[in-house]
């Protein structure tokens, strides 16, 4: 059976550049456009990169920030200063 | 099992036979007759006899069905709290063991609801 | 781009603003200070194992608050400013924020009160600050959606009075029933109820989908209360999902305790979301999932991978999973058939789905809709015609613990009510499942005592002996303006004359003559 992370955002203008991002850093990422949301989800691992997000939006961002526009989440969450990780382990 | 609890824990059901003002619920539910989304639930007195109880309370709840008008009492199957009933019509809730929160599953035969629908 | 190196990294910033402020009691004992931590019979070894994944502290937690909050209220008072209710797809649509409202803007107020106390019972500091920062989460909830729908407060029926409705309104102590249910247990079952049951695994159907559908149907405000909540609830999984891996890391024989508590919540909350199911599928009339779709992708699929994930601990998926699964395709339309007949008792208005609504209906459920659900709203259509618009006029069986009518069918025959009873202790008691039966079964001394609004009313303590009387003097309901069909209601004609679309014929059997109760 699959086993998929996922991360839904609301589908604002901060949402374009994580979602950028994460599509760059997870290519087995799947994107789905929904009325006022975007949902993106993976086989076991979905993994968003600091050093990556502010490359596209272009100032500093902290990794916290993704709080104000996230709307759900499933997988195991790991967290530091330089990613946001979700996965399933077994 | 007893509930898990900081310290003694007893209640008391909020729905003794003793709460109604010598009435008694009774619930009804008709098979194969689904636009009653559930069994009914009735306020009846326990003196009440089988017959009145179906031409005073039971026919009007049921009146708006299509099959209403069809169905034949005398030859409906009636099952009590999971058993098979026969009811004495003449005799009361009670002496038919009609008691307190009873559910009685009515059965008309050859009626099945809407176009067969059992709504 | 370079990174500034930050003054403290984001695990040591946690340290100190959370678990370095906790400290050793000295002249308490810690079973004193926290006497509610035992009693469930879940073991606690070691409370410095606790993982905190979101490290979220209080500086950071207020900044990123308070810019969710400009940002909300700046559309809402947008939306009032340009008459956004208009906008809507539908004045239809209104009926669910009315059941959101008094069903379960109610229930983040009782989150907001349970995180409170069972943060108090912690003696993890970690688990403390988790929980009140939920506790917070939870009340600006219900302050922000009451906030919201005040604007349509002000244009449709229905909305005043919802904490009253809450109390007292028949199908609403079903939501009202949960909740006291979990705030009653102790503080462990309490987070496995609310925090892991309904946050974790099941919360996603009402936000996800629910106001995605609401941004679908033109309703700015809604959406994005709905999601400005929802992203606090990123967090309220992340506590979820790590209670329950704490609890099982620390003692084996947390595992049976917290797999019964995962049985029951489970089911409770699947009976309490067959209302936001029927929200919907019957209730949007822009539709974006149906029930069924949004159960295959987020109980199905995100809950087989949870419980996957939880197998190394000793948990198996919820024992009646499988019944629910069968049931994602026949409770949406079992609940609205239930509305559709006792709307005199509801605060909301109901309807006849449109034959274009029917057939998406038709085609989202193939194997059921046509089959057992269309008969019924193609006779009520044509009683409707007539001049004799449906409804029941008796009162209906509850279940002793969802308190849901026994509404539902049995999972292997959807013409026959699901229907269990027992007796105890020389009492009937009824359930509308295996799973409501089991649960009274653990610990029937809880649920003897439930408070049914159809037996309340018989045993009249509910104001009055017939319904109407009831409705008006004891829910605080106008009948015919509040309650009944839609079509033909005030709403209805104040929505034509808004939009402009001419006074309508006035359909049959639709006036407030209706022989409702």
């Amino acid at each position: 059976m699959k086993q998929l992370a996922f991360i839904v955002f609301q589908d604002n203008d901060n949402a374009r550049y994580l979602v950028d991002a994460i599509t760059e850093d997870n290519p087995h990422a799947e994107v789905q456009h929904m009325p006022a949301m975007i949902r993106i989800q993976a086989e076991k691992r979905l993994e968003i990169r600091r050093a990556t997000v502010e490359a596209k939006i272009g100032r500093e961002w902290d990794v916290q920030e993704m709080l104000i526009d996230v709307v759900s989440i499933g997988g195991n969450v790991a967290e530091d200063d330089d990613s946001f990780v979700l996965e399933w382990k077994n | 099992m007893t509930v898990n609890a900081i310290s003694e824990y007893s209640a008391t059901p909020r729905d003794l036979q003793a709460n109604f003002n010598g009435m008694q619920l009774l619930y009804v539910y008709w098979e194969k007759h689904l636009i009653f989304c559930s069994p009914f639930a009735f306020l009846v007195a326990p003196t009440m006899t089988f017959s009145e109880f179906i031409d005073q309370i039971l026919k009007d709840a049921i009146k708006a069905h299509p099959d209403s008008a069809s169905v034949d009492f005398s030859a409906a199957v009636w099952t009590l709290n999971g058993e098979r009933l026969t009811p004495d019509h003449a005799a009361s809730l009670e002496a038919n063991g009609v008691d307190h929160k009873s559910l009685l599953r009515l059965n008309t035969p050859g009626l099945s609801g809407i176009q067969g629908s059992c709504c | 781009m370079t990174t500034q190196k930050k003054k403290l990294s984001l695990k040591d910033k946690y340290q100190y603003l959370t678990r370095d402020m906790a400290w050793e009691p000295s002249y308490q004992k810690k079973a004193d200070i926290f006497p509610d931590e035992d009693f469930e019979g879940i073991k606690i070894v070691d409370w410095d194992k606790w993982e905190d994944p979101f490290r979220l502290t209080m500086d950071a937690y207020w900044k990123y608050q308070a810019e969710k909050e400009k940002k909300l209220y700046a559309i809402f008072d947008a939306f009032a400013q340009n008459n956004g209710h208009q906008n809507i797809s539908d004045a239809r649509y209104v009926n669910a924020l009315k059941l959101f409202l008094s069903g379960v803007s109610p229930l983040e107020y009782g989150a907001f009160q349970g995180y409170s106390r069972a943060g108090r019972q912690f003696s993890g500091a970690g688990a403390r600050v988790a929980c009140q920062m939920q506790a917070i989460d939870e009340l600006r909830h219900v302050q922000t959606q009451i906030h919201a729908m005040s604007h349509y407060n002000k244009h449709f029926n229905g909305l005043h009075d919802f904490g009253h409705m809450h109390d007292r309104v028949w199908f609403l102590s079903v939501p009202k029933s949960f909740f006291d249910d979990a705030r009653s247990a102790g503080p462990f079952e309490f987070l496995t109820a609310i925090s892991f049951s309904f946050e974790y695994v099941l919360t996603n159907l009402l936000f996800v989908p629910f106001m995605s559908g609401a941004a679908y149907n033109g309703d700015m405000a809604t959406v994005t209360f709905g999601f400005s909540a929802q992203s606090d609830e990123a967090r309220h999984m992340t506590l979820g999902l790590e209670v329950i891996k704490f609890m099982l890391e620390q003692h084996e024989d947390n595992v049976p305790i917290i797999q019964r508590w995962i049985d029951k919540w489970f089911w409770r909350g699947y009976r309490l979301l067959s209302l936001v199911g029927m929200m919907m599928d019957y209730m949007l009339p822009n539709k974006v999932m149906s029930w069924a779709e949004a159960w295959e992708v987020y109980y199905e699929q995100s809950g087989g991978a949870l419980f996957k994930d939880l197998e190394r601990y000793g948990i198996r998926p919820p024992k009646y999973q499988e019944q629910a699964n069968i049931g994602k395709e026949h409770i949406t339309h079992q609940i609205w058939s239930t509305f559709y007949q006792y709307s005199q008792a509801t605060n909301f208005h109901t309807w006849i789905p449109s034959d274009q609504e029917q057939q998406w209906l038709a085609e989202k459920y193939p194997d059921t809709f046509d089959q057992y659900y269309r008969p019924r709203f193609d006779h009520w259509q044509q009683q409707h015609a007539k001049g004799e618009r449906f409804y029941n006029h008796t009162l209906p069986m509850l279940c002793q613990v969802c308190q849901v009518p026994p509404l539902f069918t049995e999972p292997d025959d959807p013409t026959m009510l699901s229907h269990r009873q027992i007796m105890h202790e020389g009492e009937r008691y009824h359930f509308c499942s295996d799973g409501c039966l089991d649960i009274f079964q653990f610990e029937p001394e809880k649920y003897v005592q439930a408070w049914l609004p159809v037996h309340q009313i018989y045993q009249g303590n509910c104001e009055g002996s017939d319904v109407q009387t009831v409705v008006e003097k004891y829910y605080h309901l106008k009948t015919g303006v509040d309650n009944l069909e839609y079509v033909g209601s005030p709403e209805y004609l104040r929505w034509l004359a808004w939009k402009k679309l001419g006074t309508p014929q006035a359909p049959a059997g639709a006036d407030s003559k209706l022989d409702a109760a």
